[in-house]
């Protein structure tokens, strides 16, 4: 690097650590005020980032899921009509009617945490103070035999409390069905040996029977 | 102007009065048209042949004819708890080209549609940027723009088929879609304005309704060719479509499209939450699950004819047509069969050809009034051919609900009603 190169890189350091805050090239905008950003910052990462001090014990926990939590997902966490099942469901997910719950599938006890203060309870969200996140949190682990019904859980112990599920989650591996070269033509005569049969019709004519319910999965 | 409204009442009523008269004694006029003298379409006067209609003022903002009323969007009530949580589906059937219009695009809400005040809203970005930074409505209009057109499919479009046909109606089976003009800042120069700072890999686009609903992007796609867009097809968003600001996420699964969107923070790690574990990650028959599967694959069906518009016509010349897309470039072609994928004759491609958008297709046909078992099949421009639903549940099983982009079946029969159907 020449001399000049040098000191004009230097000149260059210098005056990015001197005005951190340097307005954009739009100059459009204005600075977030410290409490701006703390008022709206609420997520959660696996890594704990972003998790506030509190702790809470699974006995508060079910006291508060009874009160807020309970008319739509059940007292132990099973779901009411369609709202969404919460506990159970451990070696479902090989069936041909997997129930995807904390305990069976969610890999991160974040996402938990996270999903309840952000969004939570549904038509009130916002509302729950820290330790009641961490107690709600507490007692749906127990729901989902993951703790014993003394844990408490805290800012402290929550990223080495892991979820069971975590090591099934793979990359996404598409494409897994077939690319052709760019301007190859698909199959276009005989694709198929024989002759069409229809295997099935749809079970479903008017769209919206009670029976159907029974038959397909949550989209929610 | 008084004397105006006081003629124009005085039409209204007599208009009232004639119709009245008409609808009395209707058989006795209808009479006087013979079959053989030809059609009362053409024989006899209509109102609107002779009265005068509406004046410019009666619809500030039009509406469609009220003869399209049955042109809605429409719910599927047990798919989920509350229509509060829930998805409506973009009457695919009734529309033709490839824009959406912006009421029938079909909604997806996990807390309702939120009625934001645009004075009161704000764009923050935080975390890894030289400067957390706050914009109003008026600042990001200030900034340069572009203009795209793009469709957004939610990653459970057709989330209800992987286990057999079930829903009658291409508004069901392939309704959570559409294609608008968005116009919008690039998120690039919304960061840049902010400053990344080097070890950033990710942001997460935050909504102010009260989901707050948040996913992990990977920043190279957010530099690449999102847009942060406050318009569609012209006008404002549509509340339910995110008013006043929405991200738009070019060729990647509906959900990451942030409604409302109040908030980017740029970090090192995505978040893993609850939008991309708990759902929208897709389950395999051997009980690992895909995530962070974000592309929208290749796909088409056929609009015309599909169970909800029947053949009505008996046999003779019919179009056949539907809709491709491909959230990794445009169509390159579309083939369509008449005898369930067996043989395929390419289809013409009408309309515009666009990055990531919908593509119209055609194949003007002679029906011999034979039943029908008609698919379609796109090929985008990677050479990704549009797999048979047998394919993609050889490879995934059945218990994916995301991504299922296989080729559509259905059945006309020779009265021709059309049936959704599963084939050999």
């Amino acid at each position: 690097m020449s001399k000049f190169l040098k000191s004009a890189f230097v000149a260059l350091s210098m005056l990015a650590v001197a005005t951190p805050a340097m307005a954009g090239k739009f100059d459009l905008g204005r600075e977030a005020t410290a409490a701006e950003v703390a008022a709206w910052d609420i997520d959660i990462r696996p890594d704990g980032q972003g998790l506030p001090e509190g702790k809470g014990t699974v006995a508060q926990g079910e006291e508060i899921y009874a009160e807020k939590c309970a008319s739509c997902h059940g007292d132990f966490g099973e779901g009411i009509d369609r709202w969404p099942v919460l506990a159970g469901g451990q070696d479902s997910l090989k069936s041909e009617r997997p129930v995807k719950t904390i305990g069976s599938y969610w890999p991160y006890l974040s996402t938990v945490f996270d999903y309840v203060n952000r969004a939570m309870p549904f038509g009130e969200a916002q509302s729950l103070e820290p330790d009641e996140v961490y107690a709600i949190t507490a007692y749906l682990l127990n729901l989902n035999d993951v703790v014993d019904s003394d844990f408490e859980l805290s800012k402290q112990n929550f990223v080495k409390t892991r979820l069971p599920n975590e090591a099934n989650f793979i990359a996404d591996a598409r494409p897994d069905t077939p690319v052709v070269a760019k301007g190859t033509e698909p199959c276009m005569k005989d694709c198929k040996p024989d002759a069409v049969k229809i295997t099935g019709t749809a079970r479903v004519l008017d769209v919206t029977p009670d029976e159907a319910k029974k038959q397909t999965g949550s989209l929610d | 102007m008084s004397d105006e409204t006081g003629k124009s009442k005085t039409k209204t009523s007599r208009r009232r009065f004639l119709g009245a008269g008409l609808a009395l004694g209707g058989a006795a006029i209808a009479g006087r048209a013979h079959a053989s003298e030809g059609e009362a379409a053409i024989l006899e006067k209509k109102d609107w042949n002779q009265y005068l209609g509406d004046g410019v003022d009666a619809r500030p903002y039009g509406h469609p004819s009220e003869f399209e009323k049955s042109v809605v969007r429409r719910n599927v009530a047990w798919l989920t708890a509350d229509p509060v949580s829930s998805v409506n589906f973009t009457p695919l059937h009734d529309l033709d080209g490839i824009i959406t219009p912006n009421g029938l695009c079909f909604e997806r809400h996990h807390a309702g549609i939120a009625e934001v005040d645009p004075a009161e809203h704000r764009l923050m970005i935080n975390g890894l940027v030289d400067k957390q930074i706050v914009f109003t409505m008026a600042d990001i209009m200030r900034f340069p723009r572009e203009n795209r057109v793009y469709f957004l499919e939610c990653a459970a479009n057709s989330g209800m088929e992987w286990r057999g046909a079930q829903l009658n109606g291409c508004q069901f089976t392939h309704g959570m879609i559409h294609n608008v003009m968005y116009t919008g800042v690039p998120l690039k120069l919304l960061l840049e304005e902010a400053g990344v700072k080097t070890n950033a890999k990710w942001i997460m686009p935050e909504g102010a309704d009260a989901s707050a609903m948040t996913r992990s992007v990977p920043l190279a796609k957010a530099m690449e060719d999102c847009l942060v867009a406050f318009k569609m097809n012209g006008e404002a968003l549509r509340p339910e479509q995110g008013y006043p600001l929405r991200l738009v996420v070019p060729g990647w699964e509906g959900n990451m499209w942030v409604k409302w969107l109040r908030r980017l923070e740029v970090g090192d790690e995505p978040w893993h939450h609850r939008e991309e574990t708990s759902k929208y990650t897709d389950l395999l028959e051997n009980g690992k699950a895909r995530r962070f599967t974000w592309e929208m694959d290749a796909k088409s069906v056929i609009t015309n004819p599909s169970p909800q518009a029947p053949l009505l016509h008996k046999k003779g010349q019919t179009v056949i047509t539907g809709i491709a897309w491909s959230g990794r470039g445009t169509i390159d072609r579309v083939d369509v069969s008449v005898d369930g994928g067996r043989n395929w004759m390419p289809a013409r491609i009408d309309g515009p050809s666009l990055d990531k958008s919908m593509h119209r297709f055609y194949l003007d046909f002679d029906w011999d009034g034979s039943p029908l078992l008609l698919q379609s099949r796109a090929v985008d421009s990677t050479g990704y051919v549009q797999p048979t639903k047998n394919q993609l549940r050889a490879e995934r099983g059945t218990n994916s609900i995301y991504h299922n982009n296989g080729i559509q079946t259905w059945h006309v029969k020779a009265n021709g009603e059309v049936e959704n159907v599963e084939v050999s």
